[in-house]
């Protein structure tokens, strides 16, 4: 044997060994797809919108306290869009007055003046940009949290969508798909107001102490009366608040779910150090009045202050001990900036998962099966040579899945399948050129070479083409359909390296034993 | 074994025939489809919803059709798998009110709710599949990309590796085999689905590497035969890939029904496309890739010849072995 040959036989060996130690075991080392393992897929887009309303009404009220604080009466302010509002009835020759007060403002909204004393606000586009960027971008991470704190093994939170405000999550294994759901898009937006009237049964009768005028610095916040048993359909209540929160979500440290003192399931909370200063000034200076627990804008409780408190606290309602654990959870997690809506859910039950695979191997042996007998009875002997070629190739294509991580799909299965098409197209091609050359009398050995060499470029126009195509079924593909592309595009290039190196190998290595005169093709 | 010796048929002259059948089943298609009111898209591409269930017991597909006949629109149920798996598949369309306050799952509620007030026995939702409109123009759009640049980077490649008149034939060719496989799906009543968009893709892929053979004999036989007429080094170049183009189209074709035989419910779009693209590829590369590149190579033969002068582009004389290392 020559030398050459032994070291071309020996790389081959190491790269089978490397392999086979890469992927093995395969249940560990090849990472399935949602829908052969089961799972959720979902698709949220984040409203941007309220972010950007949110920002705009905070200015608006900036603007209101700064005009009346210059002494500007009768000026009124409305919100037109989530990026604009509108000021009118700024009296004449207090014209100067009105800009210095809206001096800060202009520095994220353009100012454009109406005719007589109106103005309106719009945003300033890159601040649009920015809040929309910031409102994505601390969904993600608010997502991520969450997901972390199920305890879902491998999830995913990425970006997606070509307008950037979309978000993907999966989630491997998930056996309870709507409590999942329901915990992501929760926006848990906790607030802890003082209450100036209430409980009243109808939003008149709190006005109509006032003279039927909502106070401008009050809201009303519906909410349930806190007497019911869990579970329970108890009637609604309205109360008075203050609009100011004393302390909200993002005060919080922590949040785990307790008991209250009728034993009903209930989360208690404590505040960071900032949080704990206003909740203790707020507290003691308001004892023996109401302290409501507004969470998503409706009052959960609102328990009478009695003291002064720091940094503890407690929300009761009529939570179920399934509810407490969750909501401590996402108060956990902290709040989104925004709301989300579903675009898309994919769920695979394990089951069917389980189904998928048994058929998707079924499918791959049984087409492997087909091809080896076609091989063997059109080639003969050196249909072993094709066979041995093409398991080579499956067996790098399955280490080089585990090596960069790819995820294994139903579709990847079937580029399985295509690889073993593959496989066989370039061996095909050369056994053929082989035979013609022997057609052409001519010697084992000089037919052999001449079929490779003619061929090898062929071969590498073919997988050129396929592997474009196969690139940009990765670059639009999604989910399962990349993967599709991964495992064909692995497959392309490790046939070349099968059909083309090793097949030739292992036909000089028979032949480096003996001298033969014909050969079994 | 040999399937053909020294196979020597006039493929050549049979062209006018081919294209003309080949247009004959893509306007059967066209029309079938257009009486249809277009190609059928699945829920990937028009959004909608899909539940699987699974029951306890047997149940029929009327019976589960009748229990969510509340449910407003146009519903498929059908047997999910193998009638021993009880798994039945209900599709419904997309309602209006979707993705407003997360209700995109409205349906697959609405729809168990429903099962679960018939008489049907225990059942178990083993999948589903809910895909808003706003995801479904998405992947619409995708889709389409995906398609156009594969096609358009394979030409590029192709007019660089070759000459730029059968890189036409080679396009001309993967378009006839995207129109005739969904003639074929729409005529068998297949969604177009990712799924089968993969598989016209990969199917590009195939019908592309068989022209490649061809193609490449050919300009090998360009520097041997170079008194032949144009059309017989074609013929010889196909002819001498004849026993390769269909060995390997059979052996491909076996892995692929494979897949559709044992690859389960949801590969059965993808392995039935594959199907009808390798046997329309395998079609095409013989009668109609090299057709078209010898009718587009004639034309422009004949406009040069008042113009002999003219510098060679896309000339009938092969670029001897400026574009290739061997």
């Amino acid at each position: 044997m020559d030398k050459n040959l032994r070291w071309r036989a020996l790389a081959i060996l190491a790269v089978v060994a490397i392999s086979i130690w890469g992927f093995y075991p395969p249940q560990k080392k090849v990472r399935l797809g949602l829908d052969l393992q089961g799972g959720v897929h979902l698709v949220l887009r984040v409203q941007t919108d309220d972010a950007l309303r949110l920002d705009t009404e905070t200015t608006m009220e900036q603007l209101r306290e700064a005009v009346e604080a210059k002494g500007l009466i009768n000026v009124t302010f409305a919100g037109v869009d989530p990026t604009r509002f509108k000021v009118d009835g700024v009296p004449q020759g207090q014209d100067a007055a009105f800009r210095e007060a809206a001096a800060e403002v202009e520095t994220r909204f353009n100012r454009e003046s109406g005719t007589g004393g109106s103005y309106s606000f719009v945003m300033k586009p890159n601040m649009i940009v920015q809040l929309r960027e910031d409102a994505v971008e601390q969904a993600l991470q608010t997502i991520e949290r969450r997901v972390n704190e199920l305890g879902v093994a491998e999830p995913i939170v990425a970006r997606t969508g070509a307008a950037g405000d979309q978000i993907m999550v999966q989630l491997p294994g998930v056996a309870n798909p709507q409590r999942a759901k329901d915990i992501i898009r929760s926006t848990a937006l906790l607030e802890l107001k003082l209450v100036e009237d209430g409980p009243a049964s109808t939003k008149e009768q709190l006005l109509q102490a006032r003279g039927g005028v909502m106070p401008g610095n009050m809201d009303v916040v519906p909410g349930v009366s806190d007497t019911g048993a869990p579970g329970d359909r108890a009637e609604t209540v309205y109360y008075l608040v203050r609009k100011v929160a004393v302390v909200t979500g993002r005060d919080l440290r922590n949040a785990k779910p307790s008991l209250d003192e009728t034993n009903r399931p209930a989360v208690s909370f404590s505040l960071n150090t900032d949080g704990a200063r206003k909740f203790g000034k707020a507290t003691g200076e308001n004892i023996g009045r109401r302290l409501a627990i507004i969470l998503d804008g409706r009052v959960q409780s609102a328990p009478v202050i009695e003291g002064r408190i720091f940094d503890e606290g407690r929300i009761s309602g009529t939570f179920t001990q399934q509810e407490v654990q969750d909501l401590s959870l996402i108060l956990r997690s902290g709040a989104l900036p925004a709301s989300l809506t579903y675009l898309e859910e994919r769920t695979v039950g394990p089951s069917l998962g389980a189904d998928s695979i048994r058929s998707g191997v079924t499918a791959a042996l049984g087409g492997l099966l087909l091809v080896v007998i076609f091989l063997l009875i059109y080639y003969k002997l050196s249909g072993v040579n094709a066979i041995a070629a093409m398991v080579i190739n499956l067996i790098v294509l399955l280490a080089m899945m585990s090596y960069l991580d790819a995820t294994m799909t139903l579709p990847g299965i079937a580029g399985f399948i295509l690889t073993i098409g593959m496989g066989v197209d370039s061996n095909v091609l050369i056994f053929e050129r082989i035979k013609e050359e022997l057609a052409a009398q001519k010697g084992v050995k000089q037919a052999i070479a001449a079929g490779f060499d003619r061929v090898f470029l062929t071969i590498l126009d073919t997988h050129v083409a396929s592997l474009i195509s196969a690139a940009f079924l990765f670059q639009f593909g999604t989910g399962p359909i990349r993967g599709f592309a991964t495992t064909l595009s692995i497959g392309l290039l490790s046939n070349v390296f099968t059909s083309v190196f090793v097949s030739r190998t292992l036909f000089e290595l028979v032949l480096s034993r003996r001298r033969a005169a014909t050969l079994s093709i | 074994m040999q399937i053909f010796t020294k196979p020597n048929y006039n493929f050549i002259k049979w062209r006018w025939h081919a294209i003309a059948l080949s247009l004959v089943v893509i306007a059967a298609g066209l029309l079938f489809m257009w009486s249809k009111g277009g190609m059928p898209l699945g829920i990937d591409f028009k959004g909608g919803t899909i539940i699987i269930f699974k029951f306890e017991n047997a149940v029929h597909e009327d019976d589960v059709r009748a229990a969510l006949d509340k449910m407003p629109g146009e519903k498929v149920v059908q047997q999910y798998g193998a009638a021993s798996a009880r798994e039945i598949l209900v599709r419904l369309p997309q309602n209006v009110q979707q993705e407003e306050g997360g209700l995109l799952d409205r349906d697959v509620k609405a729809a168990t709710a429903a099962l679960e007030q018939s008489s049907l026995g225990k059942f178990e939702v083993i999948g589903t599949e809910v895909v808003g409109p706003v995801i479904g123009a998405q992947l619409q759009r995708k889709g389409l990309l995906a398609t156009l640049f594969s096609i358009l980077g394979i030409t590029a490649y192709i007019a660089f590796r070759f000459r730029p008149s059968f890189a036409i034939g080679a396009i001309v060719a993967t378009f006839h085999d995207i129109l005739v496989t969904l003639a074929f799906l729409a005529f068998f009543g297949y969604d177009l689905s990712l799924n089968v968009v993969a598989a016209i893709l990969t199917i590009t892929g195939y019908s592309v590497n068989d022209t490649i053979v061809i193609f490449d004999r050919v300009r090998e036989n360009f520097r041997s035969m170079r008194r032949d007429s144009l059309e017989h080094v074609v013929n010889v170049g196909v002819n001498q890939t004849l026993g390769r183009t269909i060995i390997t189209a059979g052996a491909t074709l076996l892995s692929v029904v494979a897949l559709y035989l044992f690859g389960g419910e949801v590969l059965k779009g993808f392995a039935f496309t594959m199907i009808v693209g390798i046997i329309s590829g395998t079609y095409s590369t013989i009668f109609i890739a090299a057709a078209v590149a010898i009718i587009l190579s004639r034309q422009r033969e004949q406009a040069k010849v008042p113009a002999a002068e003219a510098p060679a582009g896309g000339a009938r004389k092969p670029k001897n072995g400026k574009n290739r290392a061997s």
